[in-house]
């Protein structure tokens, strides 16, 4: 089929789902809703299949371009609505359609007690719409359309149930953290276009081929590729522009596993993904991008720790995931950060339903203190979260080992990489699996914390629990498709890497030797691993075994335990710091500068007049002599000017 | 000097002289004085003053040029009705506030 | 002649509804008269031909042969769609007023035609004199819509407004004057005049880094002006109160084309008569501009009241206009139009909708509301995606403008152009506050008011906002539709502008059928157009 229009099919689907369930936004029938919206995706997802599958083949090409009409031309700037899927994009494609698919599907049993169903498929569908945009513009601004479209359906989403306060001000607050980002990544969109001339990747990506590596920090591909990162900090919830992620779970539990785990916020690492010949010419804002991705992979890790909703335990091991994608990014594993991204997007898609799944049946019940012991009641949905646990802690050959074990080395082993940034990692991936432990252990195992003879838990409809189990099944075998050399040779029939070599083409390598030997990996992986196993071993003992130990600890460091819990108090710091300041200091801008300087100074003008006008008043008396003596007077002075001229007079007065 | 050799020497500038004596009394008396029939008078007796430079420019003016005798018929006709008119309006207003004080001329402002 | 219609056909309205006999025939007729002057205007699209930078549908006709006045009308990319835009909110606007004004229906609408004419008249106005005196004409039905139809404060708005714009107006006369009488002595006619397109021939002397020199102080002359009209920071805090004060027309008028006289004044007048003046000083509007955008969005922040707010983001927005313009490159000066556009629509909604949640309730305190989108769903749709149009969502109209303003103004200047990116977030931050405070959370004690319950948009306030939302999103996808109409007019001033020159159309054949009636009618008042 032509090009042209199975694109035309990828992208309108979810858009015309959108326009349908909008019109009949007061309609409850849940139903049919979620039919709608779901359909459109699965079409999108079937075209996304059949787009793709022109990428095989000896001689198939390395990418799929279409364009459609030119959005803007003003100067040199030529923006056309083009779409590509090359062997970056379709990865990417899949992922969101497919998990998309999953996610609308598990909807119609999540929503069908809501009072606007077809209003929530309708914004679902709007969001697939602009991630496809996002995902295969061909150019940076049409992604930005997209990226900024996002951000717009996410905050319809997480403020979805608005008659809450804190739930509008949760969306408010996405995407006004969001905006700062996309101020960065209007300025790197920019600063391209005026160091290249273009914003179409394909263009970008040839520019740069030639060019030389930055070294220091004022190049303009260093700043190019810095105000990206801003753009993706943002997104993609990096320090210190992560704050939004953790409110943002006051959405559906679905739009979190979709939006705010899988898909949405991973765009930023997709973006430096797409642009890495770009960002491997700067070095040093590569290591900005890996010294924050490791800092907020530790960071969030340890905020997990501490949390009791079940939900923001998985927010924060969200924002920490990401860490570890942007880790891979900054030491030049553009690869490894893919891999993770589609790992990640299916185990914590499958554990955020999961939780949704828990919270369905406990009543909206999110706090995991009030939970234990749901093993017996929810059985898939606990068959299919241990699946998910032990690929997030990276249990071989679980998903997540894979893609976490390639982003760990390569930290090592990387020409830009560095041992503190992978003993970060192993940090990271230890806390991982000591808060994921927990969660399960909260959750599903001991003893019911709760009332059983009032609460009923009850297990999901089989439309919830198809995604669980088809995501389950994907995190258990994902990771086979970037199977390491060192594990390949020694397996039968030597599978090779396959995603590196469907990468190969598309993103940048860095230069220079990568050290570290096979003996190393293997060290490396074992150690990562055996510290993730203990890790969890410990959060085992602490909260099944001896379920009175978390408490003797977190009395033992009062401190920690506070800052751990207020979460580093970063929310306190914003709020305190910068926001309180900025609108007091507006007041007193208004009050001050614009009625207290600038209006007063147009009054001083206006009184200047006025008490002129007042002094020339008192010549007018009214008295006709007075007058005739003015006439007089101004009389003898022409004639005095007359006969002597205006030397004379000058002479007069004196001047 | 003796008088008679005065008198024959009597020329243009002995008028003008004469005349702006007369003008600035009449300016004097409109602009000090209060009484509204003095000040007629006064302006009468600038209007006067005007005549006399009139006439003695007619009289001196080498083409015997009787325009200047002529507009002091002009003039003599404008101070009679002024007078007419100026009086009567005294009179008016004497009789209403029985003052002649040119300070009841004002009620008139705004 | 086209043009004359146009420009008169509002005065002509005027006087007919002056006519009317009884007051409910009022509103149907003056509806039917904007609708018939947009309907007109559109016949621009069929004359006008965007491919050629020249003046078009010029007309002259001498006015005081003496001063070298002339009536000279003529239309160019920089205009057109200000026309458009004009004749556009006028019906949209009587549609929109149709019960907010209750006193005085005829006087209102007289006011409005009037002000109609002054507007077109100074936007297609080719010589300075009969520009001033559109530009000046302006003021009076303004002052009147504001100072009879206005609120408490209504006096003091409108005399604040009048003398504020006059005083600048003033400076410009003088500079106008002097312009005139500059043109005698140098220009090889020897003949004072007042045609622009002469006056851009002058090569007035500028002497850089120095204050007082013809061209610097003609240009400021001008720019104080149009900088007070636009309203540029610091000379806007006439704006905020003569919003609040006027009613909601006079709000969508001011804010949808007042505003743009004076940002149009210097694409027209002061970028092209005193180019080295502009590029020189350009870093002080830029400095200013961007002053204007966090200032302007900073203030509206913690506005009380949802008038003033959308009055203070006029500021703001005003601001990327302005970086635009002084970006004096192409990216810089077509955002700005679209900007200019832009503003008109989305901010005349935005003045129209709080101007119907205000019929409804009588408050425009944001505190009193909350959870209206539970109570008012159609019109929370619709104020929610004029709120996207206004912090500039891609997809919407405001986008174009604000990317292609912060592309221009990043390539004049990194620094401004980095700083101006703040406005992109602030603009979200006081616009989405103030719709959670007023749309979501907990119904406020007047939406929660059971005395009096709030009922959602009638169909005729849904139609005089569909126009708007349509285009929102027309300018917002297709933007190359509109962009290709200014395209030739901006390439042709931002690259000729050291020595800008204006050569006029070759006017076209007079045969049009469907303007056969309206030519006859103003044969008698104007001449057949001829090229000097």
């Amino acid at each position: 089929m032509q090009a042209e229009f199975l694109f035309a099919i990828l992208l309108l689907a979810p858009l015309i789902g959108f326009i349908i369930n909008g019109l009949r936004w007061k309609s409850k029938n849940y139903l049919l809703a979620g039919s709608i919206a779901t359909g459109a995706v699965a079409i999108s997802f079937i075209a996304a299949v059949l787009v793709v599958m022109k990428l095989f083949g000896a001689d198939a090409p390395k990418a799929v371009t279409v364009e459609y009409f030119k959005w803007m031309a003003v100067g040199g700037l030529e923006v056309p609505v083009a779409f590509v899927i090359d062997h970056i994009s379709a990865l990417m494609v899949l992922v969101v359609t497919g998990v998309g698919t999953l996610i609308h599907l598990f909807s119609i049993g999540y929503m069908s007690h809501d009072e606007r169903p077809s209003k929530y498929f309708a914004y679902l569908n709007f969001f697939l719409f602009n991630m496809l945009l996002l995902i295969l513009g061909e150019n940076l601004l049409l992604m930005f359309v997209g990226w900024e479209g996002v951000g717009l359906c996410s905050y319809l989403l997480i403020g979805f149930w608005f008659s809450d306060k804190e739930k509008a001000a949760a969306g408010m607050k996405a995407f006004v953290t969001n905006r700062i980002g996309d101020a960065g990544f209007l300025l790197g969109i920019f600063t391209i276009f005026f160091l290249l001339g273009t914003v179409s990747f394909d263009e970008i990506i040839s520019k740069v081929a030639g060019m030389p590596v930055e070294v220091g920090w004022s190049g303009p591909i260093t700043l190019a590729a810095l105000f990206l990162f801003i753009g993706a900090m943002g997104k993609s919830a990096q320090i210190p522009l992560y704050v939004w992620l953790p409110d943002a779970m006051a959405g559906p539990t679905p739009v979190s596993a979709l939006i705010h785990a899988a898909t949405m916020v991973t765009a930023g690492v997709y973006m430096i993904v797409r642009l890495s010949p770009l960002f491997i010419l700067a070095p040093n804002a590569l290591h900005v991008v890996a010294v924050v991705g490791a800092a907020t992979a530790v960071f969030a890790a340890t905020i997990g720790i501490t949390q009791f909703d079940i939900k923001k335990v998985l927010a924060y091991s969200t924002v920490s995931q990401l860490g570890f994608m942007f880790l891979a990014c900054g030491v030049g594993a553009f690869g490894a950060a893919m891999f993770h991204l589609v790992t990640h997007a299916f185990f914590k898609a499958l554990m955020f339903l999961g939780s949704g799944s828990v919270i369905h049946a406990m009543h909206e019940e999110q706090d995991i203190r009030k939970m234990g012991g749901l093993k017996k009641y929810l059985p898939i949905t606990h068959a299919t979260f241990v699946v998910g646990w032990i690929a997030i802690i990276g249990i071989p050959p679980f998903a997540g080992f894979f893609s976490k074990d390639e982003i760990l080395w390569k930290a090592f082993s990387s020409p830009l990489g560095h041992k503190g940034l992978w003993a970060a990692g192993v940090i990271g991936a230890a806390c991982t699996a000591f808060y994921m432990t927990r969660l399960m252990a909260l959750t599903f195992w001991g003893k019911p914390r709760f009332d059983e003879h009032k609460t009923h838990p009850h297990e999901a409809p089989p439309s919830m629990a198809i995604p669980l189990i088809v995501l389950a099944i994907l995190s258990a075998i994902g990771g086979f498709m970037g199977i390491p050399h060192v594990i390949g040779e020694i397996l039968p029939g030597h599978p090779g890497n396959w995603l590196e070599h469907w990468l190969a083409g598309s993103i940048a390598a860095p230069a220079g030797e990568a050290h570290g030997s096979a003996i190393m990996e293997w060290i490396l992986m074992g150690i990562s691993v055996s510290i993730a196993g203990l890790a969890a071993l410990l959060a085992f003992s602490f909260y099944v075994i001896e379920p009175d130990r978390p408490k003797q600890w977190a009395a033992r460091l009062p401190g920690l335990h506070r800052l751990l819990e207020n979460k580093y108090f970063v929310d306190e710091f914003y709020f305190e710091r910068i926001i309180n300041p900025l609108v007091s200091g507006s007041k007193a801008l208004w009050a001050f500068v614009d009625v207290n300087f600038i209006d007063r100074a147009t009054f001083v003008v206006g009184d200047f007049v006025r008490g002129m006008g007042s002094t020339a008043r008192t010549l007018q008396t009214g008295n006709m002599q007075q007058y005739a003596l003015y006439i007089s007077i101004a009389i003898a002075l022409m004639f005095v000017y007359l006969l002597e001229g205006p030397k004379r007079l000058a002479e007069l007065f004196g001047g | 000097m003796p008088i008679n050799d005065a008198l024959l020497n009597v020329g243009l500038s002995h008028y003008l002289i004469l005349s702006a004596l007369l003008f600035t009394l009449g300016l004097l008396g409109v602009l000090l004085r209060r009484n509204v029939i003095v000040i007629l008078m006064s302006i009468e007796l600038m209007l006067n003053a005007v005549n006399i430079t009139f006439v003695a420019f007619s009289r001196y003016s080498p083409t015997a040029n009787m325009d200047g005798q002529a507009m002091v018929f002009f003039v003599m006709t404008i101070a009679a009705a002024e007078a007419a008119v100026g009086l009567a309006l005294a009179t008016t207003i004497f009789k209403k506030f029985r003052e002649v004080n040119i300070r009841y001329f004002e009620h008139l402002k705004g | 002649m086209l043009l004359s219609l146009i420009v008169f056909m509002p005065l002509v309205s005027a006087i007919l509804i002056s006519l009317l006999p009884k007051e409910n025939w009022i509103r149907p007729t003056a509806l039917f008269l904007g609708l018939a002057q947009f309907v007109v205007s559109l016949v621009l699209f069929a004359q006008y031909d965007p491919s050629t930078p020249a003046l078009q549908l010029v007309e002259f006709v001498p006015w005081v042969p003496a001063l070298g006045v002339s009536y000279f009308l003529g239309i160019d990319g920089i205009s057109f769609w200000l026309v458009l835009l004009t004749t556009f909110l006028l019906p949209v606007v009587i549609l929109g007023s149709w019960t907010a004004i209750d006193k005085k229906p005829k006087g209102f609408h007289i006011a409005l035609f009037v002000l109609q004419t002054a507007m077109l008249g100074s936007f297609v106005a080719m010589d300075l004199v009969l520009f001033y005196v559109f530009f000046e004409l302006s003021l009076v039905p303004m002052y009147f819509i504001v100072g009879i139809w206005g609120g408490t404060r209504r006096i003091y708005a409108t005399t604040k407004f009048f003398i504020y714009t006059m005083l600048g107006s003033l400076l410009m006369l003088l500079a106008i004057i002097y312009l005139m009488f500059t043109a005698q002595e140098v220009l090889p006619a020897k003949q004072m005049t007042a045609n622009i397109l002469e006056l851009y021939k002058l090569d007035i002397p500028f002497i850089a880094g120095q204050f007082l020199n013809p061209q610097t102080l003609l240009f400021f002359a001008f720019s104080v002006a149009f900088a007070i009209k636009v309203p540029m920071f610091p000379f806007h805090t006439w704006l905020p109160d003569a919003h609040v004060e006027a009613p909601t027309p006079g709000s969508v008028v001011l804010a949808g084309v007042m505003l743009k006289m004076g940002s149009y004044g210097f694409l027209r007048f002061v970028i092209p008569l005193f180019p080295e003046a502009s590029e020189h000083y350009a870093w002080v509007f830029l400095f200013l501009g961007v002053v204007g955008i966090i200032y302007g969005a900073l203030v509206a922040m913690v506005q009380p009241d949802v008038k003033k707010l959308v009055a203070y983001s006029s500021v703001s927005h005003m601001g990327y206009v302005m970086m635009g313009l002084f970006a004096l490159n192409t990216y810089g000066v077509t955002g700005s139009i679209y900007q200019m556009l832009n503003h008109g629509i989305s901010t005349g909604a935005l003045f129209l909708l709080v101007g119907m949640i205000y019929e409804r309730t009588h408050s425009r305190e944001i505190e009193k509301y909350g959870g209206l989108a539970k109570v008012l769903p159609i019109f929370t749709i619709l104020f929610f995606i004029v709120t996207l149009s206004s912090i500039a969502v891609p997809m919407t109209n405001g986008f174009v403008g604000e990317f292609l303003i912060l592309l221009g103004a990043f390539e004049a200047s990194m620094f401004f152009g980095s700083l101006a990116v703040i406005g992109v977030v602030l603009g979200a931050v006081y616009m989405l506050w103030m719709f959670k405070r007023m749309f979501f959370g907990e119904e406020g004690e007047l939406v929660s008011d059971k005395k009096h319950p709030l009922h959602d948009l009638s169909l005729r306030e849904m139609v005089v906002m569909a126009p708007l939302i349509v285009l929102i999103f027309w300018m917002g996808l297709l933007p190359n539709q509109f962009l290709q109409y200014s395209k030739v007019s901006v390439e042709h001033l931002v690259s000729t502008k050291d020595a800008y020159q204006l050569s006029i159309h070759t006017p076209q054949p007079e045969s049009d059928a469907q303007l056969a009636f309206g030519m006859k009618f103003f044969k008698s008042v104007a001449q057949a157009p001829e090229a000097k």
